[in-house]
């Protein structure tokens, strides 16, 4: 069986990352229905008797794996932004990297309407 | 990029994010919806490439079908026009989420519980049962990873010789999920590149990341004898993750039934 830790970590977790989320969206994220959800399901399946049950392992399971998505899309975005959203440069941009500026002519180019 | 290694051919999203990849950011989307500059008929089953947030709630209704995304007032369709429908509360409510995470923009690529709900529901490819399951079994011949099965490991470039009796139990054992089941279990394959990482997260054996780690061992390997670089390894770690989770998760959701038996306590 997979090592998951304690199930009270997993929560934490989904529930920061519904945070995250909600911090985006300007909603508090207790109103979600993933946040209700998930209270919902770790509450009821809390209580059982049985140390090896196998459908509260599979439960707690899913969490992870959710959380594990989360996780996962918010830093591959946040990867994505850094280093693969910026675009080109503009054309001063990449002047001023070697130091050099665009010329300025007060008439305009003459050729532009 | 791993986005150019992946042959999903069922869904061009790989297209559709190279594309916004070629974007500038920071400047107003000029095309809301699918480009002009999308060549026919290639692109018959590619996601618009940017769209901005269109809908300010996205709420859950039940109907005949199972349960139902709606957007604003506005009942979600698949990219076919289908009525978008899950079987599953819990995947309703986890697509729901990944509709109301989208800020400004839909970052389309990022919604992959989304994606493989669409491709459920369409099924673009038009592959039955046995299809999807030999497209899976396919990569068992390349399988690098193998448990206490009677496979005996290779030294040559071929592989070894799967032999036809564990071929079949696999078969049979694929054939136990159902249809949608299977659509989520070809994906992680597909992204895992390995059969056997597959089933063990079906069988709750692995994580995620421990699945994604091991089919990444050379990867690991070559990282840390030769470092490592974040916006690439990083990079094709959290999407890998995000696509092996998502996938996962899916087949689950859509393979169990919930019943909560209530016990009786005995003080």
């Amino acid at each position: 069986m997979a090592a998951l830790g304690p199930p009270a970590r997993t929560l934490r977790g989904l529930l920061r990352e519904l945070r995250y989320m909600s911090a985006g969206t300007g909603r508090p994220y207790r109103d979600t229905e993933a946040y209700r959800y998930l209270v919902k399901a770790f509450r009821a399946h809390r209580v059982t008797s049985e140390k090896l049950c196998r459908a509260q392992h599979e439960l707690h399971f899913q969490a992870a794996t959710y959380l594990c998505l989360l996780r996962s899309i918010r830093e591959h975005v946040a990867l994505h932004q850094e280093f693969h959203g910026k675009g080109e440069r503009s054309v001063e941009e990449a002047a001023g990297l070697v130091g050099l500026k665009l010329p300025h002519q007060p008439g305009g180019k003459g050729w532009e309407p | 990029m791993s986005s150019g290694a992946m042959w999903r051919s069922c869904l061009c999203l790989r297209d559709g994010w190279r594309r916004l990849l070629n974007r500038p950011s920071g400047g107003p989307t000029a095309s809301v919806g699918k480009g002009a500059n999308i060549p026919f008929p290639f692109r018959a089953y590619a996601p618009p490439a940017e769209r901005k947030r269109f809908y300010q709630n996205v709420t859950i209704t039940q109907g005949e079908g199972g349960f139902e995304i709606n957007l604003d007032h506005r009942k979600l369709k698949t990219p076919q026009a289908k009525l978008f429908t899950v079987p599953s509360e819990a995947l309703a409510i986890a697509v729901a989420t990944e509709w109301d995470s989208q800020q400004d923009t839909i970052k389309f690529y990022t919604m992959h519980l989304t994606t493989l709900c669409n491709t459920s529901l369409d099924n673009p490819t038009q592959r039955n049962k046995d299809q999807l399951i030999r497209a899976a079994v396919k990569f068992l011949d390349t399988d690098t990873i193998w448990y206490g099965v009677e496979i005996g490991s290779s030294t040559s470039i071929m592989g070894p010789s799967i032999p036809a009796r564990t071929r079949e139990v696999l078969v049979s054992h694929l054939a136990s999920y159902n249809m949608w089941a299977l659509q989520g279990i070809e994906f992680v394959v597909t992204q895992l590149k390995s059969v056997m990482l597959t089933l063990g997260l079906m069988d709750l054996r692995l994580t995620v990341e421990q699945a994604v780690l091991l089919s990444r061992l050379e990867e690991e390997y070559q990282i840390q004898k030769w470092g490592h670089v974040e916006w690439a390894h990083d990079y094709e770690l959290r999407e890998l993750r995000a696509r092996t989770a998502a996938g996962t998760l899916f087949v689950h959701l859509c393979s169990e039934s919930t019943t909560v038996k209530h016990k009786l306590l005995q003080e």
